[in-house]
């Protein structure tokens, strides 16, 4: 049997993404982390940033995470996130405008939100 | 037309159309329950895999916290009252103030004070109608909950617990919101959110008697401990309003259903009136007509002789 996980993308109010990959990539507070099948258990706490997932068929989905959690156990990993997008959900125009905004408010989280969504478009 | 049988006629009318704005709004409520029944249906499964992360922390290891820790003599509590920005719901809100106050009563008991806050046009109207102190309100999103709404009513509750008590802070927050048992049933219950037992958590989640691994934390225990309790304590939170919502439109609907059956009932026995009073317009007619001819016939008789 090739070797997979269960992935389980949650945002708060939906389930973002399902299905079986190879390798996940996140980064946590204290780095990237990539998870394969057979790893040991782990929970850890996200930073925003993109989280890159390569599916069994070889695509690779990326999702804009803006903070939350990673949990792997007996090869389910369920990735926890207050807000979550997939990268083609993204509206890059939307983002960079927003970015612009941010920069010219001096808001912060606006900034980076806005920049996690640009990268996670990047990284497709 | 009689005098009698216009007014009734006029008020048919004005019932009529009533009618049919409850009527509108019975639908558009019974529409809004099933969207919000599906909005509660989409934010389960980050609560329960939130459980689970909480759970395996809280067993895989000792770490204390401050919205763990039980205050050996609470002497100051928060009550979250959830109710709604609009009216016309039957009793919806006024279950919900009636369990809060009741609540805060059994707490003021205990020798508690009780920090009141609010989310809801209705239940501020209330609190400041009878110009009791709330601590904080929030209104504008009640019918359409969002998780970010969730966190802003959140933000000051845990501040208020990591809060010394001597400064001003609570020693554990109470929530009051109406669970969504049915269509048609719908009860305003009471729960304490914090201190958060891990012990109660962790019966939740294992009903299926599952043995939790050792984790790996990352970076640490604690650090993932704090990072996972404000979240918890916001889903419950953001829980508790799709479900009031999802409640306050129930309510509406069937508040609605009732005002469209009574404006049908009363539509139906002023119809009734007003036909009597036609038919009695008719009767005083032909008797006049009938009075009339014979005074008439009376008076030629009278004049042939």
């Amino acid at each position: 049997m090739a070797a997979e996980l269960h992935v389980e993308l949650v945002a708060a109010d939906r389930s973002v993404w399902s299905g079986e990959a190879t390798l996940v990539v996140a980064r946590t507070t204290s780095g990237d982390i990539g998870v394969m099948p057979g790893h040991q258990p782990l929970l850890g706490v996200l930073e925003s940033g993109p989280v890159t997932i390569r599916t069994t068929d070889g695509e690779t989905v990326v999702a804009a995470v803006h903070g939350g959690f990673i949990s792997f156990a007996d090869n389910k990993l369920s990735l926890l996130a207050e807000i979550a997008e997939l990268s083609d959900e993204i509206d890059v125009q939307r983002a960079e405008r927003a970015l612009d905004r941010a920069k010219s408010d001096a808001d912060a989280s606006a900034e980076r939100r806005a920049d996690v969504r640009l990268r996670a478009v990047a990284a497709r | 037309m009689g005098a009698q049988l216009r007014v009734y006629k006029r008020r048919i009318r004005s019932v009529t159309a009533t009618k049919k704005i409850t009527k509108a709004m019975e639908m558009i409520a019974a529409s809004r329950v099933v969207k919000a029944q599906r909005k509660v249906a989409a934010s389960t499964p980050y609560a329960t895999e939130l459980t689970r992360a909480v759970t395996a922390v809280g067993t895989g290891s000792n770490t204390k916290h401050p919205l763990t820790t039980e205050a050996e003599t609470a002497t100051r509590s928060a009550v979250l009252l959830l109710t709604s920005d609009r009216g016309l719901a039957g009793a919806f809100n006024s279950n919900a103030i009636k369990a809060a106050e009741q609540l805060t009563e059994r707490l003021r008991a205990e020798g508690k004070e009780v920090d009141t806050y609010i989310v809801g046009r209705r239940g501020l109207a209330h609190y400041n109608f009878r110009e009791r102190k709330v601590a904080e309100s929030w209104s504008g999103f009640t019918d359409e909950p969002t998780y970010a709404d969730a966190k802003t009513v959140a933000g000051p509750l845990i501040e208020a617990i990591e809060k010394e008590t001597a400064d001003g802070g609570v020693d554990e927050l109470h929530i009051v919101y109406t669970e969504f048992v049915s269509m048609m049933t719908q009860t305003a219950v009471d729960g304490r959110l914090l201190p958060l037992s891990l012990e109660e958590v962790a019966e939740e989640s294992s009903s299926k008697d599952e043995i939790l691994p050792l984790y790996d934390f990352e970076p640490s225990a604690e650090d993932v401990l704090d990072a996972l309790l404000p979240r918890y304590v916001e889903s419950r939170i953001y829980n508790a309003m799709l479900q009031s919502a999802a409640s306050k439109h129930a309510a509406t609907r069937r508040a609605m259903k009732s005002a469209t059956d009574n404006a049908g009932e009363l539509i139906n026995t002023l119809s009734r009136l007003a036909n009597a009073a036609r038919q009695a317009e008719i009767t005083q007619e032909i008797s006049e007509i009938v009075g009339g001819a014979s005074a008439l016939a009376d008076a030629t008789a009278g004049s042939d002789k």
